[in-house]
């Protein structure tokens, strides 16, 4: 469960989170929408304490994640960008990761190490990868410690279809778990049978946090892509 | 050891650069040492490279390696680990690996030629100078947001300690030369860690000379033990001192 | 120059007397007193505080299992006014101090072709003082003296005034002013002594001509050795070494000419050699290692040649405060040099300038050394060596050798 209370956040002048109070519950799968610049990818850091918010507070299953680092054990996180030091194998960047949370290691999820088939190319240098490859790293990284609640960047982005489509099936299984996971993503179309909530910010600000079937009533469409285009078409007019 | 540390280390070690750094510290060791009938003309030659160089390179390959592993330092934030613990450890494996290739590069040819304490003060200075400006890079990269800013910051940062400070002590010295100035140039030779090291140095290569110096300051204090233990002492401040800010401001920054 | 045959002893049987218990007589004054010239005294093992020993005849004193002769702090120990006087194996110790008088724990006055040998002085004022002699020996003495804060609280350990054919041997001299001092004295020589620990000079010349030191050590004093107003000085094989402190020098040359300094060893010295006022000086396959300055040379000292030394290992080479030049420097080995040999006949084919830029910083502005190395530093030096615009342009080694003299 993550609960944001108030929460403002600005880089120099700019004011990216403005007053952002957000619940969001267990077993649920969030996306996370919004143009460019709207504050998506500050709000995901701010709740994995990346970015310090200059006011609110943000509970991460009900405790303060201020002065705290704990609580990050209880999530996992898949960043946009998956860059890794050149000369570490994959093997190396794992053993790493789990050295770092040993106390989570008897109970590991392997499924999507098995599913990319990752033991085999355990030797290959990080810096010998495709971009691909490198997110498939960051994709097993993020479900590998069974954590409570899962944050995908652009999760998509860069892996082939068939990879991609695994990703998908995990990204369900997961939610049917219950747990809670977030996703932001510009290919709206293959949210369509991941979530059950939509989030959309525009220039810092929450425009709207709804359940999914709510707003399919409420505009008539069915596909997450045409919902948002219609929402967004009434707004301006 | 440090899980972190060593997994950086792996990395680091084998990385280009890190080795391009040993490899060239080795054969500048060895051929100074053989091209040269007297050691104390070698040992010159190595003081150029600790003094100048060492630092140049801590300063570039750490700024370089912040930038290059932003992603995966968020990566690492991401993870159940203090900030502090997650840049102490970064900085760690950095500066032992340059160290590490220090200590191998230039440690060797001085064992196999010079082992003696002038050898010794010369890898005591090097090391000291490598965690230095490590740490100075690592507060550069920490405070400032891109990479060409980052390089922009260490290289000032190594004209500055290598050059343009002297210059303006020397300027000092020639406009107010006929003032006692001894005093308060001697103080502020203490903020610059490449003058510390290299006043440390020259207490054991050119001593003769620096007593030539008519003041009871420099026979009195510098040529003392108690003189190296203070520059000793300075230069510690010049490593935890940068280190504690660049920390502090880790841990208040935005990734 | 110097004559070694010139100072001889006649040995002549005379008398006995010995001394203390066993014996009759028991202070060296009775002993003195009875002995008739040409008599040998044997002086056994004892304390002896006596004051002023006058010896006035030629006698030997010959100390027997280490005699210890007591000035109290207070007399002056031995006085001799007589020929021939040989002194041997004697320990003196606290002769006293004065203002007034050079008190010393032997004093030679006034007399000729005498010997003072393995005698062991400690905590003199002066040690040994001659003064108006000639044709004698000072051999194989152990002088300790317990340096005051000044100079003026200690005198020298070996102190000749106006003296002549003198021989100054195997001597271990520590802890005085001066630890050899020559006034007025000529054709003398100075042979394989230690001086060391002295608080102004290992061995001082004044007016002397004609002399000679070879092989001495001259280690961590004041300044090793001080050469002033004194002409035709040889100067061969010694070592001056670890002379260090503001005005420490290996050896300082002030006023003279026509001297000859050869095969020496100059290391660790604040200077090296100090010229000042010099003429026709002849310095040749010394070897300058690990100085601050090897030679310093002020605008005073003309026709003075300098080669085949080697230069090694020396923050400066040479420094200088004038920019008029008359001395050649051609055909030294500069370790500094960069230069090639293309002809590869064993010379460089440009020229060294020996005086950097930053040396002439430190001549006005002492505290610049501690930007001794630093890399603005190397920069001006080397701005400097490309164009030439403080340094004088005449001080350069035409010929530099490619590789050290064979020394």
């Amino acid at each position: 469960m993550i609960e944001t209370i108030n929460i403002n956040k600005t880089f120099g002048k700019l004011r990216v989170l403005k007053d952002i109070s957000i619940k969001l519950e267990n077993n649920s799968s969030v996306a996370l929408l919004g143009p460019n610049a709207s504050g998506k990818t500050t709000f995901i850091k701010s709740v994995l304490g990346m970015v310090l918010p200059e006011s609110g507070t943000i509970k991460v299953n009900n405790t303060d994640i201020k002065n705290d680092d704990s609580y990050r054990s209880q999530i996992g996180y898949m960043p946009q960008i998956g860059r890794y030091p050149e000369n570490m194998n994959i093997g190396q960047v794992f053993e790493m990761i789990m050295d770092m949370r040993k106390e989570q290691m008897n109970h590991a999820d392997t499924d999507l190490l098995d599913a990319f088939n990752m033991k085999s190319i355990f030797h290959k240098r990080m810096g010998t990868l495709s971009g691909g490859t490198r997110q498939k790293v960051s994709a097993c990284l993020a479900f590998l410690f069974r954590p409570k609640i899962i944050i995908l960047d652009e999760p998509t982005a860069g892996l082939d279809p068939l990879s991609s489509e695994i990703l998908k099936e995990k990204v369900k299984t997961e939610k049917n778990n219950g747990k809670l996971i977030i996703i932001t993503s510009h290919i709206l179309s293959e949210l369509d049978e991941l979530v059950s909530e939509i989030i959309f910010f525009r220039e810092g600000e929450l425009m709207f946090h709804k359940k999914l079937e709510e707003l399919q009533l409420q505009t008539g469409e069915k596909s997450v892509s045409k919902v948002i285009t219609t929402i967004l078409k009434n707004n301006n007019e | 050891m440090n899980k972190i540390v060593k997994y950086i280390m792996l990395d680091i070690l084998k990385s280009k650069v890190v080795i391009a750094y040993l490899v060239f510290l080795m054969v500048t060791g060895f051929s100074i040492f053989n091209l040269d009938e007297n050691t104390s003309k070698g040992l010159i030659s190595l003081l150029n490279i600790i003094l100048f160089i060492v630092p140049l390179v801590c300063l570039i390959y750490a700024t370089i390696y912040i930038f290059n592993s932003s992603e995966f330092i968020e990566l690492l934030t991401a993870q159940p680990v203090s900030r502090k613990k997650l840049i102490t450890s970064i900085y760690a494996g950095v500066v032992l690996s340059l160290t590490l290739a220090f200590l191998i590069g230039i440690g060797l040819p001085i064992l196999l030629f010079t082992p003696d304490a002038t050898g010794f003060i010369f890898l005591l200075a090097g090391i000291l100078l490598t965690l230095i400006f490590t740490s100075l890079a690592f507060l550069g990269s920490i405070v400032t947001k891109d990479k060409a800013k980052g390089i922009g910051v260490a290289i000032f940062i190594w004209l500055f300690f290598t050059i343009l400070y002297d210059g303006l002590l020397l300027l000092l010295m020639f406009q107010f030369g006929d003032y006692p100035i001894e005093k308060p140039l001697m103080i502020l030779t203490t903020f610059n860690p490449v003058d510390l090291a290299r006043i440390l140095i020259l207490i054991h290569t050119d001593y003769a000379a620096l007593m030539g110096y008519t003041g009871a300051l420099f026979n009195e204090f510098l040529g003392s033990q108690k003189g190296t233990i203070t520059i000793l002492l300075i230069l510690l401040i010049w490593i935890i001192v940068p280190t504690m800010i660049a920390v502090r401001k880790f841990r208040k920054k935005d990734l | 120059m110097f004559s070694d045959s010139s100072v001889f002893f006649r040995q002549i049987a005379g008398r006995c007397f010995k001394n203390r218990k066993k014996f009759s007589i028991k202070s060296i004054k009775e002993g003195v007193a009875k002995a008739k010239p040409f008599d040998t005294l044997f002086i056994h093992s004892g304390l002896y505080k006596e004051q002023n020993i006058l010896v006035e005849k030629t006698l030997s004193l010959i100390g027997v299992d280490n005699p210890v002769l007591d000035g109290e702090n207070k007399f002056e120990v031995l006085t001799i006014d007589a020929n021939s006087v040989l002194v041997t194996g004697l320990t003196i110790k606290n002769s006293g101090y004065s203002s007034m008088k050079d008190l010393a724990g032997i004093k030679v006055m006034n007399s000729r072709q005498f010997l003072i040998k393995n005698n062991t002085l400690i905590n003199s004022y002066f040690a040994i003082h001659i003064a108006n002699c000639d044709n004698f020996r000072i051999e194989n003495n152990t002088i300790r003296g317990t340096p005051g804060t000044d100079e003026q609280s200690t005198g020298n350990a070996i102190h000749l005034w106006k003296c002549q054919y003198a021989s100054i041997k195997n001597n271990d001299i520590s802890g005085h002013r001066d630890g050899i001092y020559f006034e007025f004295v000529e054709n003398s020589h100075i042979e394989k002594n230690n001086s060391y620990n002295n608080l102004r000079y290992g061995l001082h010349f004044m007016f002397s001509n004609k002399d000679s030191y070879i092989d001495n050590k001259f280690t961590d004093n004041g300044a090793g050795v001080a050469v002033m107003f004194s002409n035709h000085i040889s100067m061969y094989y010694n070592l001056f070494s670890m002379n260090r402190g503001a005005s420490a020098y290996g050896l300082l040359l002030k006023e003279i000419s026509d001297g000859d300094i050869k095969d020496n060893m100059f290391e660790n010295n604040t200077t090296g050699v100090l010229m000042e006022g010099t003429n026709r000086l002849h310095i040749t396959k010394n070897s300058f290692y690990k100085n601050g300055y090897a030679l310093r040379v002020q605008a005073s000292c003309s026709n003075n040649t300098v080669h085949d030394n080697n230069f090694n290992g020396n923050t400066f080479d040479v420094a200088t405060n004038g920019s008029l030049v008359l001395n050649n420097f051609d055909g030294n080995y500069w370790d500094k040099y960069e230069g090639y040999d293309l002809k590869r006949d064993g010379v460089g084919d440009v020229p060294y300038r020996p005086v950097s830029l930053f040396s002439m910083v430190t001549e006005n502005i002492p505290i610049a050394s501690i930007f001794i190395r630093s890399l603005i530093v190397f920069l001006l030096d080397r701005s400097e060596k490309i164009i030439p615009s403080i340094a004088p342009e005449n001080l350069v080694d035409n010929k530099p050798l490619m590789k050290p003299v064979a020394l």
